[in-house]
């Protein structure tokens, strides 16, 4: 048995984007136990409840986190929905679909150029992130945000999509859709990335399951779980299949993201292709509710879990977010279990932390 | 046009001694804890311990309220990912909770604050 | 120290943003902005860095993180505060964790507003820290030189 020392891992590291903290047990060069630390970026969000009323929490929810922000603000929206009893206009569903598959696509294409850094293809990385431009100029050429759009609100959206707005989205996907096809067989194909990605981090669909898994992390290991199969929004009229991998491994994670970002472009198209011809785009919500509500929606990180309870107040009473990567820690820790030190940091984005979604 | 499986939500309302039968009931039935947190409202904590089912995408909610003086056992041991949940409710509420496997001792957000959403000074 | 004048490097720590910023200073460095055409280069070593670029506001944990990546850094220092939440607190001004902008505990310089603040707005806070780094590295050469004198 060699000699175990602790080695301390971030806040501060050039592969992470944000700051969180882990020891690092590790005997030779092996990791016995991760612990992770967390706490740096919590802001006690959640404890604005009883300072900002339920139309202006929409857009402080939204800035839980810049990446994934349209979904927080749409769940929020949702519940809040759920509470007052309304159904949102069609048209608004499918706006609030098409602006979420966008920010999907957003999301995992950064998550692969992070992913391309971490394991050293510098290249790699500017591709992604120069794809991941376009989709950015879509969503600023309709919302007038790069990574905050706020354009939801309780009953709807904010503002619409012109015809030839949604017909420019069309073809751009498109054009993103033939120059994904160039990275993507890089990333499936090139033998660096493979021997890189391939058999590393392995979590098992027991383990997965036990340990609460959520999202890309949980299908890689075949479990097929997507929220969006719950029909919210517009996905009750779309037509797709959750993208399951079964190895595992840091590759199937890579697969699973890669793989959804062609579902997003194929059901935005859909979506383009059903979107109802109407004016209405919110209906007004008035008074203060009373009830609960949970509702889940699929994040590109996984499920996120929305609660509120309000009872009357100008006020609500409790406003709760459980965020995909706080479900995804302890598959983390249970990976990194095993593990050779210099795999760490390419395990830790691999289950794509959103620190800043963690702690609030 | 696609199925939907979208199921009403479920909630169980159970007293404190229930809790670990009907969590270990949950887990045996082949759920996933989605989520557990804490509220105060009214002088009482209301935790909740939410369980899905992957296959159905029902979600079940088990609810205890209990005293802020009350003492709750930790379903870690039944459920070990449960143990940040436990941690964030233990510091940010003060919920008492006993037997976390793995306990941070109120040091998981390392604020300054003493359980800012539980119960005030004053109250207690 | 006249080559490191044209080239300052850039140490990039998120306080407690909300990644909006983060992923906005990411995007400046990759080539459709490429803040690097002004001669900056990102780096993870806060004991080669010239210009501390800080996101989001400062809470009880980070405080001292902020601090001492401040005190690594080799004078001069050049620091820009980048959103509005490094600015002021911004939206989580009033969380109960938040003890308010990245000037809490230490000096800025330069503030970037915005939420997210926009790629465009970080580059023209980054050119401003260069030209400030430059003016405080002249400042400091004459420092050196006086001391040099003082002691012979």
């Amino acid at each position: 048995m060699g000699k175990r020392s602790i080695i301390p891992y971030g806040p501060q590291h050039p592969v992470l984007p944000e700051p969180i903290h882990i020891d690092l047990v590790i005997e030779d060069e092996r990791v016995i136990e991760a612990i992770p630390s967390v706490g740096f970026i919590h802001r006690g969000l959640e404890s604005l409840v009883d300072r900002r009323d339920i139309h202006q929490l929409t857009y402080v929810i939204e800035r839980t986190c810049g990446i994934c922000s349209f979904g927080h603000g749409m769940g929020y929206c949702e519940t809040m929905e759920d509470i007052f009893g309304v159904e949102v206009p069609k048209r608004a569903k499918f706006l609030r679909t098409i602006w979420f598959e966008l920010s999907r696509m957003h999301s995992h294409l950064l998550w692969l150029g992070l992913l391309a850094d971490a394991f050293g293809y510098e290249n790699l990385f500017y591709q992604c992130w120069r794809i991941r431009e376009k989709v950015l100029d879509l969503i600023e050429m309709t919302t007038g945000g790069r990574v905050i759009f706020s354009v939801n609100k309780i009953g709807g959206v904010l503002k619409d999509i012109s015809p030839e707005h949604l017909r420019l989205i069309d073809s751009s996907i498109d054009d993103i859709k033939a120059e994904l096809e160039v990275i993507k067989k890089t990333f499936i194909e090139d033998s660096t990335v493979q021997s890189r990605l391939r058999g590393i981090g392995i979590i098992t669909k027991e383990q997965a399951h036990a340990l609460g898994c959520a999202g890309p992390v949980a299908r890689a290991s075949g479990i097929r779980c997507d929220m969006r199969k719950r029909g919210y929004e517009a996905y009750q009229f779309l037509d797709f299949e959750p993208i399951i991998s079964d190895a595992g491994d840091c590759f199937a994670r890579c697969y699973c993201r890669l793989m959804e970002v062609f579902q997003s472009i194929d059901l935005i198209h859909q979506a383009i292709g059903m979107i109802p011809d109407e004016t209405d785009i919110s209906i007004d919500v008035k008074g203060n509710p009373t009830g609960e509500s949970f509702i889940r929606i699929e994040q590109p990180r996984g499920e996120a879990v929305f609660y509120v309870k309000a009872s009357g107040k100008p006020h609500i009473d409790r406003f709760r977010l459980r965020t995909p990567t706080f479900a995804n820690l302890p598959g983390l820790c249970e990976m990194l279990k095993g593990a050779e030190l210099s795999d760490v940091g390419l395990m830790v984005v691999t289950i794509d932390p959103c620190i800043s979604c963690t702690e609030r | 046009m696609a199925e939907v499986i979208c199921p009403e939500n479920i909630l169980e309302e159970i007293q404190l001694g229930e809790l670990l039968p009907t969590v270990m009931e949950k887990k045996n039935a082949g759920m996933r804890l989605a989520q557990a947190c804490a509220a105060f409202i009214d002088g009482k904590f209301e935790l909740s311990y939410s369980f899905s089912d992957d296959k159905t995408y029902q979600l079940v909610t088990l609810r205890v309220v209990i005293d802020p003086s009350e003492e709750v056992p930790s379903i870690t041991e039944i459920v070990p990912q449960a143990v940040f949940y436990e941690n964030e409710m233990k510091e940010l509420f003060g919920v008492k909770i006993q037997m976390i496997t793995t306990d941070y001792k109120d040091k998981f957000y390392r604020i300054e604050e003493v359980a800012p959403f539980g119960p005030k000074k004053e109250d207690a | 120290m006249a080559k490191i004048k044209k080239s300052p490097w850039l140490l990039h720590y998120d306080g407690s943003s909300c990644n909006g910023c983060d992923i906005e200073v990411l995007a400046c460095l990759t080539p459709i902005y490429d803040a690097e055409r002004f001669g900056v280069m990102n780096t993870g070593d806060p004991m080669q860095a010239d210009i501390f670029l800080i996101t989001g506001g400062i809470n009880t944990q980070n405080a001292e993180v902020v601090k001492q990546l401040y005190n690594q850094m080799p004078r001069p220092k050049v620091v820009v505060a980048v959103g509005v939440c490094a600015c002021t607190g911004g939206v989580f001004k009033d969380c109960y964790n938040i003890l308010g902008g990245a000037d809490t505990v230490i000096p800025v310089d330069i503030y970037v507003p915005g939420c997210a603040a926009r790629p465009q707005s970080i580059i023209d806070g980054i050119v401003q820290a260069v030209e400030l780094f430059q003016k405080r590295s002249d400042e400091h050469d004459k420092e050196m030189k006086n001391k040099g004198r003082e002691a012979s």
